[in-house]
Order: C-alpha cells, then sequence, then structure tokens
C-alpha cells in the first residue's frame, strides 16, 4: 500500500546541494565546489557526482564555465523552487491524498491547518 | 583496459572458471563481488600476472599479463587481503623497498595519505594493531601510484571510522587513467564507491554494469509490501526491500546486498535483462 521511493544517490546529493544554493550558503554566479570535492566530502564515486552536476546542468541551476569550473545560474533559487513545487504535485501531494483515504480522512479534516 | 578471453582457469582438482569474458575499462574504481571461494582472488592474481590462464587470455592495454614484462609490472599493484611482514620493517622502509619498481610512486603522497588515515609510517608493523597494518599498507598501495590498483578485501579489519577513510581517500583518487578493482563481501563498506560492478558466482560472471545501467534495469523498492514479482525480497525496519524488474518505474537508490542476492537467485532473467 505504501510505495516508498528512495532516490538514486546522485539526485540525493543534487537535493542537497539545491538546499545549499537555497539557503544562501552557494550565492548565484559563485562557483560551485568541485566534483572532485564534493565526492571526497562524501566519500562517494567522482562520476556519481559528475551526474549529480550533469542533472543540476541539465535543470539550469547550475553553468558550464569551460575551463574554469561550475557556476551557480543567476535564476538557480527560482528554477529549484519551481522543481520542488512539480516534485511535491506529482509525488508528495498525490501520496499524502492516498494516505487521507486510507485512513478516512477528507479535506474538511485537514482544513484547520490551512 | 583489462581483457579477459575465453578464459578458463583451474587449480589441480577444481575448475574456478569456466569460459568467461570480463572487460574492465580505464579510470573506473570496479567492485567485484562474490561469495566467499568463488574466485575473486585468484581473478586478481591472473590480472596481475601472479597465476597463469589454463586457457583463454588475459591482457591489460598491449600487455599479456603472464608475460610479466617490467613495463607491465612497474604499472599494476595488487595489495592481497594478508602480506607477511618482517617484524622490524616499517612501512616507510617497505615503500622505499619497493619505490624503485614503481616510477610513479611518491613520498609526498605516502605521507599525506598516513595523514589521513592516522597512521604512523616510522612505526614497526609489529607495534601495530590489525588494522593499522592494513590501513599503512593502503596507503604504501596508493602512493605507488600505479595505473592499475588491485586491492583484495581492502575494508577487512578497519575499524568504523577508518572505513569512512577508505572511501574518502579512494574517491579522492579517482579520475584520469586510474583503475582501481576492489574486491570484497563486505559491500556495505564499499556502497556508493564502486561503479561499475562485477558479481562472480561458481565459474561465471553474472554481472558487469554501472551503476546508472543497474539502476535502469532493475528498481529497489523501499519499505513495502512483499512483492510475489520481485527477483528478491528481505524484510527490513517498516516493511520489505524488494528488488523488482524495472518497469519504467524511473531511478532508484541502488543496494548492493538486495543487487547481489538477486542476482545469484535468478541468472538467466538478468543475464537476458542485462545483454
Amino acid at each position: 500500500m505504501d510505495f516508498k521511493k528512495q532516490k538514486p544517490i546522485y539526485q540525493q546529493i543534487a537535493d542537497s546541494l539545491c538546499e545549499r544554493i537555497v539557503c544562501g550558503e552557494l550565492p548565484a554566479e559563485e562557483r560551485m565546489p568541485s566534483v572532485r570535492d564534493v565526492a571526497v566530502q562524501l566519500g562517494v564515486n567522482p562520476n556519481t557526482v559528475m551526474r549529480t552536476f550533469e542533472y543540476l546542468q541539465q535543470a539550469e541551476i547550475i553553468y558550464n564555465k569551460r575551463g574554469v569550473g561550475y557556476f551557480v545560474s543567476a535564476d538557480a533559487a527560482d528554477r529549484i523552487l519551481a522543481l520542488h513545487r512539480k516534485e511535491f504535485m506529482e509525488e508528495d501531494l498525490p501520496a499524502f491524498v492516498q494516505k487521507m483515504k486510507l485512513l478516512g480522512l477528507s479535506f474538511d479534516d485537514i482544513r484547520k491547518y490551512e | 583496459m583489462i581483457d579477459i578471453k575465453n578464459f578458463s582457469f583451474s587449480y589441480t582438482k577444481t575448475q574456478v572458471f569456466d569460459n568467461i569474458n570480463l572487460q574492465f575499462q580505464k579510470g573506473a574504481i570496479y567492485g567485484l563481488l562474490g561469495e566467499n571461494g568463488v574466485g575473486k582472488t585468484t581473478l586478481l592474481k591472473v590480472i596481475s600476472g601472479l597465476l597463469k590462464p589454463t586457457a583463454g587470455s588475459c591482457t591489460v592495454d598491449e600487455w599479456v599479463s603472464f608475460d610479466r614484462q617490467p613495463k607491465f609490472l612497474q604499472n599494476i599493484f595488487l595489495l592481497p587481503d594478508e602480506v607477511p611482514l618482517p617484524d622490524s620493517t616499517t612501512p616507510e622502509r617497505f615503500f622505499s623497498d619497493l619505490a624503485p619498481f614503481y616510477p610513479k610512486q611518491s613520498v609526498e603522497m605516502l605521507q599525506h595519505l598516513a595523514g589521513e588515515l592516522n597512521v604512523d609510517i616510522n612505526r614497526k608493523f609489529k607495534e601495530m594493531s590489525f588494522g593499522q597494518q592494513k590501513k599503512s599498507l593502503l596507503a604504501c598501495a596508493l602512493a605507488l601510484n600505479t595505473e592499475y590498483l588491485l586491492l583484495d578485501e581492502p575494508t577487512n579489519g578497519l575499524d568504523i571510522p577508518s572505513k569512512a577513510d577508505f572511501r574518502r581517500i579512494l574517491s579522492e583518487r579517482v579520475g584520469g587513467d586510474q583503475t582501481i578493482i576492489i574486491s570484497t563481501h563486505q559491500v556495505k563498506d564499499v556502497e556508493n564507491l564502486i561503479d561499475p560492478i562485477i558479481i562472480i558466482s561458481q565459474n561465471q560472471v553474472l554481472l558487469n554494469a554501472s551503476v546508472e545501467k543497474i539502476t535502469e534495469k532493475l528498481y529497489f523498492e523501499y519499505g513495502g509490501q512483499q512483492r510475489p514479482e520481485a527477483l528478491y525480497s528481505e524484510m527490513m525496519p517498516g516493511g520489505f526491500l524488494n528488488v523488482l524488474v524495472n518497469d519504467g518505474m524511473g531511478e532508484s537508490q541502488i543496494n548492493i546486498e538486495g543487487l547481489f542476492n538477486a542476482v545469484l537467485r535468478n541468472q538467466s532473467t538478468v543475464k537476458k535483462l542485462f545483454d
């Protein structure tokens, strides 16, 4: 009944980097930590971190300056927020609603948390 | 690249490998997994030229391993699970005895690694705990800086913090041309480090695939109900781990123990899936 998803490691690493971008630890137009540094910090395979960076680049959250490294996009925080919204609507919310049904709760029951 | 072709190997009475093909590409940390006694160590010995194939061939770049040409040997190092150590030797001495044979070795690297792993390279081996010996030898092996590095059960005997140190120094060393093969049955120690993953079993190679490929073909579900169609299910806190054929379910986090059991129990299904 409970369909639990566990994201692949490269996406978990992407999530934690996004967190650092959103909270301002990695500001817009700043240089990202290197693939190697992230890999060593976490003790994971550098190729996995490379996948994280490719994924973030595809989502236009970071960009690559050839020969220099990766940088945080100017609108990275907005893009991350948009991604989070999408993830919430497509994954978290359906699971939430399903759980409500299972527990016999209606939307009226949760209105007070609005 | 390491290229093993139509390879068979037997000790006098037991056949260990029967006509296998296996390739290792450059610049990766391979995980070589298998139950006890399936031939992981034998395979490492064949690759490094210590054992001769009964049939077929093993070449490393342009070198036939068993020819044991100096140009080949200076670029490959095998760190066995247990190394016989003269009592009065120190890691520093052990390293300087080996160093002349390995042109890319670096004492600075040895010192750096010893620092990272918290071992004193001027202390005698006999005064060290097993874990410290293991870490010292690991530092020496890495600092010889060979293109091919074969580690047989490198995390055996390491304490908990050292296992994390081990993962860190290995991830630091990857990149470029170095190829590392880690043989182990302690998969938790190398989770998220090894990629690709090779699983061997009696006489056979059951799997040789990147983590990306594995999660494309298989789906790992955590904490649900037991599913009858699963290749492998195992109880875990909060439900079951199910290893399923990935039927458009997206990507999930790999669980190497689950993978290992799923592959071992569904050899023909897995073969078809990955071919």
